[in-house]
């Protein structure tokens, strides 16, 4: 994880159920709306010494609706 | 808990029965057998069910809403239509999204977080009542009252209605699984209780749940049915009191069975978030059932129309395929896609409540009382939501 790449982050609308793990292990890396569903923050983009952070929100998601792209 | 005489299990993966003494002390072996085996069981009993056992199966169940409807979540020795159901719990697409879109923001985490302080109040309350004694039960004198306490606060009732409460959730999941009568009674019961409250909260709303509901419009502007805010209510009762109960239990049997584990979330509560999700996983209480719509396959197992399905989360959880040992508690498990509130559009709604009561009522416990252990004999739950009644235990 070492990895010097930029990282982006997404949050599939379609795939979200609200489960909120992202938001618990990752918290600045995502918001929720009205109804506790999740999106990424800002445009995605995964500042630099969160990596494990967005990993660990990908990994934890039991809908498997969170995605990262590495640029 | 009442016990009643049932034909021994012959063969678990032809003749399963959740009621069976084996599997309501430890159906963990049970199924890892079965996940080798089936891996989807199947019996005649209550008039044709599945069982599913691996993480992957219970997945595709929960994602398949063409096939399998959530009409009927619970699986009972004989076939009744229920009165009303309970929305969204009950309702497949395209009725299901509206039921659940309006009962999302009262249970965001913000939303929930506004509650945590009552929580705590209520968790230290409890404790002030045992904690000179040197004994409690960790079941009937703290898990059951918190989340009966919290939902009745909730829904702006007396917390002493809570005996009242109980007293229907069990009748409609317990002994409901073989005394329709019972069940109707309970059913009756609650709707007598809430519909004044309904009316009540329209002339005069407040800040709970029933006058939010009551509140509430469709799409073309007119106000929610009865029938529908009763369902809701009865949901609240239903799916938040002896599930969270049960889960709370849980956790504290592990920590009175697992002294190093406990000692570890003394030392260093920032394990805390990891350990919960891990007892979430370990020890998830709720299963759920659907009904099979229209034939299909899964798996390699036909599914038959008109049979139910036993949607086992609790099972998904323990399969080595999908969790490294899983039968092992690891209270600092990084990657944990545990299915404990369900999969797909029935994620619980309360699950943002449910994790916070869990979260509270351990810290509490383990502030006020680092150390305690079994002190007598634990009984565990029959039927689908699983968790300690009775856990004595000595302080010290």
């Amino acid at each position: 994880m070492a990895d010097p790449k930029r990282l982006k982050i997404r949050v599939d609308p379609d795939k979200c159920q609200g489960h909120n793990r992202c938001k618990a292990v990752a918290p600045e890396l995502f918001v929720l709306d009205d109804y506790g569903n999740a999106r990424e923050a800002g445009d995605g983009t995964v500042p630099a010494g969160m990596e494990d952070k967005a990993y660990l929100a990908k990994s934890n998601c039991p809908e498997f609706a969170v995605e990262i792209i590495e640029d | 808990m009442q016990q009643r005489a049932r034909t021994p299990v012959q063969d678990w993966t032809t003749d399963w029965d959740h009621l069976d003494p084996q599997w309501i002390e430890d159906p963990y072996p049970i199924w890892a057998d079965l996940r080798q085996k089936c891996p989807i069981a199947h019996t005649e009993r209550f008039n044709g069910v599945y069982l599913p056992t691996r993480y992957a199966d219970v997945r595709a169940v929960a994602y398949d809403t063409d096939h399998f409807s959530s009409r009927r979540t619970a699986i009972r020795e004989t076939h009744h239509e229920s009165g009303g159901g309970a929305p969204p719990i009950t309702s497949d697409p395209p009725k299901h999204r509206l039921a659940r879109m309006v009962l999302l923001p009262p249970f965001t985490p913000k939303a929930i977080a506004a509650l945590e302080p009552k929580a705590r109040r209520i968790c230290n309350q409890l404790i002030d009542a045992f904690i000179d004694k040197g004994s409690f039960d960790g079941a009937v004198d703290y898990a059951q009252h918190i989340p009966v306490r919290v939902i009745a606060h909730l829904l702006g009732v007396p917390e002493d209605d809570g005996d009242l409460f109980r007293d229907w959730i069990n009748a409609v999941l317990n002994e409901g699984i073989t005394d329709y009568e019972r069940m109707m009674r309970g059913l009756v019961e609650m709707t007598d209780y809430f519909r004044p409250l309904m009316e009540q909260r329209r002339k005069h709303p407040g800040d709970d749940l029933i006058s939010y509901l009551v509140k509430q419009t469709y799409p073309d502007g007119s106000p929610f049915k009865d029938n529908h805010v009763l369902g809701s209510v009865r949901l609240m009762l239903i799916a938040g009191i002896d599930t969270t109960w049960s889960g709370i239990g849980s956790c504290v049997w592990h920590l009175a069975t697992h002294a190093d584990d406990r000692r570890r979330l003394v030392a260093d509560p920032s394990l805390m978030p990891t350990a919960i999700e891990e007892f979430l996983r370990a020890y998830a209480p709720v299963t759920m059932a659907r009904e099979v719509k229209q034939e299909t396959e899964i798996n390699g197992c036909r599914f038959k129309q008109g049979e139910m399905v036993l949607l086992s989360f609790p099972a998904a959880n323990r399969d080595p395929e999908m969790f490294p040992d899983a039968d092992k508690v690891i209270i600092d498990r990084k990657e944990n896609r545990h299915a404990a509130f369900g999969l797909g559009i029935h994620r619980c709604i309360g699950s943002n409540l449910a994790r916070m009561e869990l979260t509270v009522a351990v810290e509490e416990l383990l502030k006020r009382m680092p150390e305690f252990g079994i002190g007598g004999e634990v009984t565990w739950s029959e039927g689908t939501v699983r968790g300690p009644r009775k856990l004595p235990l000595k302080i010290g």
